[in-house]
């Protein structure tokens, strides 16, 4: 019987849009990250701007990369 | 931390193994068209129970029955159901849990009733030779993602895909124990496999996308767009050569065919 996924989500804030849809962000504790957009936001075609307050779904793998779940 | 196992308690999950090899092999000799979800649920809990087992999911964080039957677009988790009848060209997945003399074995396997349809072939091929290679490489020294990433890029390159939100995971005196064992992610990663891990490895493999929506019952998981998706698990324990697989049948493959 297959377990759950643990998701590690994390709050920051926006610092650098990059080309392709990905973004440098700062999370609350001070580490900086590289975010894609997840497709829920991307087929609501919501903005995401530099300065905006996001929420980030971390990879377990590699704690310097994300995805951008929702903007806050 | 990751518990390694001494030599006794893999003696136990080896006898849990080989009831739930048994149990798996006779409901792959029983499972007809016609017959409802349920009443392969019974004949599993019987057959455990027979040979000294316990039907590990009922119960387990509330899920209803012995078993979960999972078919077609049906991920995981289905809930055996006398209104469920399976039908000729159906893929069943069948997810058997035993514990016995308080430690756990797990395994799944997916099969296909009457003549299925050549991508559903293709489909049943490509989980079994993923859980296959992700079993491979269960030994000491590697690195945990190592399974994972044999598995992903298998079912990558035959351009399928591997569910994301749910994983393998460790298992011993519970069900699910410590490390998760996602089906995807880079090789290299994550802790390194020592002698006497135990570890239930489980890709589930879609024909179409990796997203699945669980439905309101709780449990049911299906894949997003309705296609369909198969489920094969061992339960293995890493040695510093081949790993042993509980849930083999001694002498045989679990994962055998039914016609």
């Amino acid at each position: 019987m297959p377990e759950k996924k643990d998701v590690i989500e994390v709050e920051g804030r926006v610092v650098e849009a990059l080309p392709n849809a990905m973004f440098r962000v700062e999370l609350d504790n001070g580490y900086r990250v590289l975010a894609h957009i997840s497709g829920k936001i991307r087929l609501n075609f919501i903005r995401i701007l530099p300065g905006d307050r996001v929420k980030v779904e971390l990879s377990p793998y590699d704690l310097t990369r994300g995805r951008i779940v929702r903007r806050l | 931390m990751i518990k390694r196992k001494t030599a006794r308690e893999i003696d136990i999950m080896f006898s849990a193994g080989q009831i739930l090899a048994k149990t798996l092999k006779y409901l792959q000799e029983i499972i007809t068209q016609g017959m409802s979800t349920l009443d392969l649920d019974r004949e599993a809990a019987e057959f455990i129970k027979k040979l000294g087992g316990r039907p590990a999911f009922k119960g387990y964080n509330g899920f209803p029955g012995n078993i979960c039957v999972s078919i077609n677009e049906q991920v995981i988790h289905g809930i055996p159901k006398r209104s469920v009848k399976i039908k000729d060209g159906d893929i069943v997945s069948l997810d058997v849990g035993v514990e016995y003399n308080g430690y756990y074995a797990d395994a799944a396997v997916t099969v296909p009733v009457g003549r299925i349809a050549p991508e559903l072939e293709e489909l049943l091929k490509v989980g079994r030779q993923a859980l296959e290679l992700g079993i491979s490489k269960a030994r000491a020294g590697n690195h945990l993602s190592d399974i994972s990433n044999a598995i992903e890029s298998y079912v990558l390159a035959h351009n399928m895909e591997v569910v994301r939100s749910f994983v393998g995971h460790g298992i011993g005196k519970r069900l699910h124990e410590e490390p998760q064992v996602p089906n995807f992610g880079p090789p290299g990663e994550g802790p390194i496999l020592e002698a006497g891990f135990a570890l239930a490895i489980e890709p589930m493999v879609n024909l179409g996308t990796s997203e699945v929506v669980i439905l309101n019952d709780g449990w049911t998981t299906v894949t997003k767009d309705g296609r369909p998706s198969c489920h094969f698990e061992h339960t293995v324990i890493v040695q510093e050569g081949e790993p042993l697989v509980t849930t083999r049948l001694n002498g045989e493959n679990l994962i055998y065919s039914n016609n």
